[in-house]
């Protein structure tokens, strides 16, 4: 571990971090580009450190998706990314690139059949009115089933590497806290409390209330109707016979996150609302006692915004750009035949420097007011388009992995 | 009573504040209910964070977060004149399960609180014009609108079945109602509002009000002047404007810098364009621009500078 932090301390770049680590986990707030930043890593590792590497992703960019070819709906299966669709982009890589997406819906259906004690009782839980909404709308069962599907996926012992991305969480905390708010909600004292009289009065109909949740049952039936409660305790009271092989499993997802072999990358732009929340995030991570590998600072302005050379020419222009307009015209291109036209382009261009000069002022105040950071600080610039095929990821890819670095396995 | 939503990040609380300044400036008692509750929206008035009890924060402008305990608590006192006070604990425990369970419950306290605001106003008993809900993000918008048709799927019987028959009349009366989509012209919010307005459209039935378009770069040249442009890159023109600015080492890597930060901005205005184009092609609502905004920090400055925007596009 120690030859290792000192391996990527202060490193500008994901490789030494994706060449020790087999899991990478991909947060932070919604809009700052983890989806691509994700695949772009796997992308890069796939090429630079080989073997075999696998992006799970959560809800890809349409053109993204089919760029990986997760498209209609075939993602939930990890597929490879084939060699000559790569090729095309112009990647050779050493190793492998596999992509799959998380469906829910598939994931939960998926751990109902593996820990419910037989099929009468899995069905039961799959055909309840109930289900689907439980499980869909639960504020952790993304995440949960993203940390299932992680688990599998490593479990097999296939991938070299696993990239993950993460649903879009309120809080980014939520999701470190998935498997055990999942145990706690199936296996609490709240839940055998609330089945408590239709267990007394075994199953659907009966009515026997015991004293500790009477009042709580009169105002719930005042308010709501009994058959909804009824529907709900039946639902739990099914649930409840998987809850051994439940928490089980969801103690050893919690295990394998806190696993030497798993690192969480914080993503955000320089903007104010997602870098604080990345702030929060990464001081939860370190105080978890989660390993924290890198922040990657996504979607950052050119450093060139920043130089006093160009804020000094920027502001010549501003003032008068009728000078330089004349020594233009003077050249006698075509397009720089008229003067006002010129002067009034250059005006433009001195005013939109001057313009873009301010946000970058406020990215780097902002990057400067970061206090807790990892070894780890990578920077990917803006693209001036959208990343949405292999070639912009393998761009985005070798920011992440520092333009210079060569081939290390 | 109007709804924003739209993808995380693209600036739906600034909106929905730049609007409720506009309103207070035209006169308007405004409450502005804070649902998506990242606890930044008062900030945006520069005013400490605040809780469910509304608290003015600007003149005109009243704020509240939304809070489906404190809500149930209201709902049962008003409606119901159960005695909750120190029974709330394990109650809110097992509400938040049931919640969790069931389909709209929680929703439901949250529109059940903002229509309720909604119809004492319009009843004469309390004082907003305008209500402006900072509502859920686009994933869960239609589940938090459509909460009083869920419950009335759910619940057969009670008086919270009832509850909702006039919480539905108000949310589909275009008189009063009216859902926003906040989004950026940038690929993701896009595909998220064309998705979102098909939902509503095809699910519920709250009435769609416009889609405001938030952070659009300004079109630096026409077309003619584009051509100058880019024959100033030409390596000759540079040499010769490097010249005219002074010349030497420096004044040539300015050069570079400032003809470089234009030929980015017009790359991004273009890839945004596109996007436009696509929400205009697939959407049909009234659209609103607000500009990228050049500046520093953020706060009642920005606001201002937003909601004067937002006043020009609807022509006040």
């Amino acid at each position: 571990m120690r030859r290792q932090a000192a391996a990527t301390r202060g490193a500008e770049n994901l490789e030494p971090l994706l060449a020790t680590k087999e899991i990478v986990i991909f947060c932070g707030s919604g809009g700052v580009g983890k989806t691509s930043m994700a695949a772009a890593a796997a992308l890069e590792a796939a090429v630079r450190l080989g073997g075999r590497v696998l992006v799970l992703t959560i809800d890809p960019a349409r053109r993204l998706a089919s760029a990986l070819g997760l498209e209609g709906g075939l993602g939930n299966v990890e597929r490879r990314v084939p060699d000559d669709v790569l090729k095309q982009a112009g990647i050779e890589p050493r190793g492998e690139l596999w992509a799959a997406m998380l469906d829910t819906k598939q994931g939960w259906d998926d751990l109902v059949l593996r820990h419910a004690p037989n099929e009468e009782t899995a069905m039961r839980i799959l055909d309840n009115r109930l289900y689907h909404n439980i499980t869909a709308r639960f504020v952790q069962s993304h995440d949960y089933i993203a940390m299932e599907r992680l688990f599998d996926v490593h479990a097999t012992g296939k991938y070299d590497l696993i990239v993950i991305d993460t649903p879009p969480t309120r809080n980014a905390i939520d999701f470190l806290e998935a498997p055990k708010r999942m145990a706690e909600f199936f296996g609490g004292r709240l839940l055998r409390w609330l089945t408590m009289p239709y267990r007394m009065g075994r199953g659907r109909g009966a009515r026997v209330i015991n004293v500790a949740s009477r009042p709580f049952y009169q105002l719930a039936d005042r308010i709501l109707g009994s058959q909804f409660l009824q529907d709900i305790a039946e639902f739990f009271l099914n649930f409840q016979s998987m809850y051994d092989g439940f928490v089980e499993r969801a103690h050893a997802v919690e295990r394998l996150m806190h696993d030497r072999r798993t690192t969480f990358a914080v993503v955000t732009t320089l903007e104010a609302a997602p870098l604080r929340e990345a702030e929060f995030f990464m001081e939860e991570l370190v105080s978890r006692k989660y390993h924290l590998g890198a922040l990657i600072l996504n979607q950052t302005l050119p450093a060139y915004l920043r130089s006093p050379e160009g804020a000094r020419v920027a502001d010549a222009l501003v003032a008068d750009p009728t000078p330089a307009a004349g020594a233009l015209v003077e050249l006698g291109i075509p397009a720089l035949s008229e003067p006002d036209r010129t002067a009034r382009v250059l005006h433009t261009v001195g005013e939109s420097f001057r313009n873009f000069a301010v946000v970058a002022t406020r990215e780097a105040e902002l990057r400067a007011e970061l206090a807790e950071a990892p070894d780890v600080v990578v920077d990917v610039p803006r693209f001036e388009g959208d990343i949405h095929d292999l070639a912009g990821l393998a761009e985005a890819g070798r920011h992440l992995f520092g333009e210079s670095s060569g081939n290390h396995r | 009573m109007l709804f924003f939503s739209g993808k995380g990040g693209v600036g739906k609380s600034t909106v929905t504040a730049a609007m409720a300044l506009l309103a207070a400036q035209q006169g308007k008692r405004v409450l502005v209910v804070d649902v998506d509750a990242k606890g930044n929206l008062t900030d945006l008035f520069e005013h400490e964070p605040v809780g469910f009890k509304p608290v003015e924060v600007h003149p005109g402008v009243h704020v509240m977060t939304m809070h489906t305990e404190e809500s149930l608590q209201e709902y049962l006192r008003l409606n119901l004149r159960v005695p909750v006070l120190g029974r709330i604990g394990p109650l809110a425990r097992a509400l938040d399960f049931v919640a969790t369970a069931a389909p709209g419950v929680k929703e439901i306290l949250t529109v059940g609180k903002v229509c309720w605001e909604v119809r004492e106003s319009i009843e004469g008993r309390a004082d907003w014009d305008v209500v402006l809900v900072d509502a859920a993000a686009t994933g869960h918008i239609v589940a938090q609108l459509g909460a009083p048709e869920a419950i009335r799927d759910l619940v057969s019987v009670g008086p919270v079945r009832a509850q909702t028959e006039w919480m539905s009349d108000l949310m589909h009366d275009p008189a009063v109602t009216a859902l926003n989509v906040v989004t950026t012209p940038e690929e993701m919010p896009v595909n998220e509002t064309i998705e979102l307005v098909g939902r509503v459209r095809s699910e519920l039935q709250v009435p769609l009000g416009a889609v405001i378009v938030n952070r659009v770069l300004p079109e630096l040249f026409t077309h003619a002047d584009e051509e100058t442009f880019e024959a100033m890159r030409d390596p000759a023109a540079v040499n010769r404007l490097v010249d005219a600015l002074g010349g030497g080492p420096d004044v040539a890597r300015g050069t570079t810098a400032v003809l470089d930060a234009a030929r980015m901005a017009v790359s991004l205005r273009r890839t945004r364009a596109g996007h436009l184009a696509e929400l205009r092609r697939a959407v049909d609502l009234p659209t609103l621009f607000l500009p990228y905004l050049f500046v520093r920090e953020h706060g009642l400055r920005v606001t201002r500078m937003v909601a004067e925007a937002l006043g020009e596009e609807l022509g006040l």
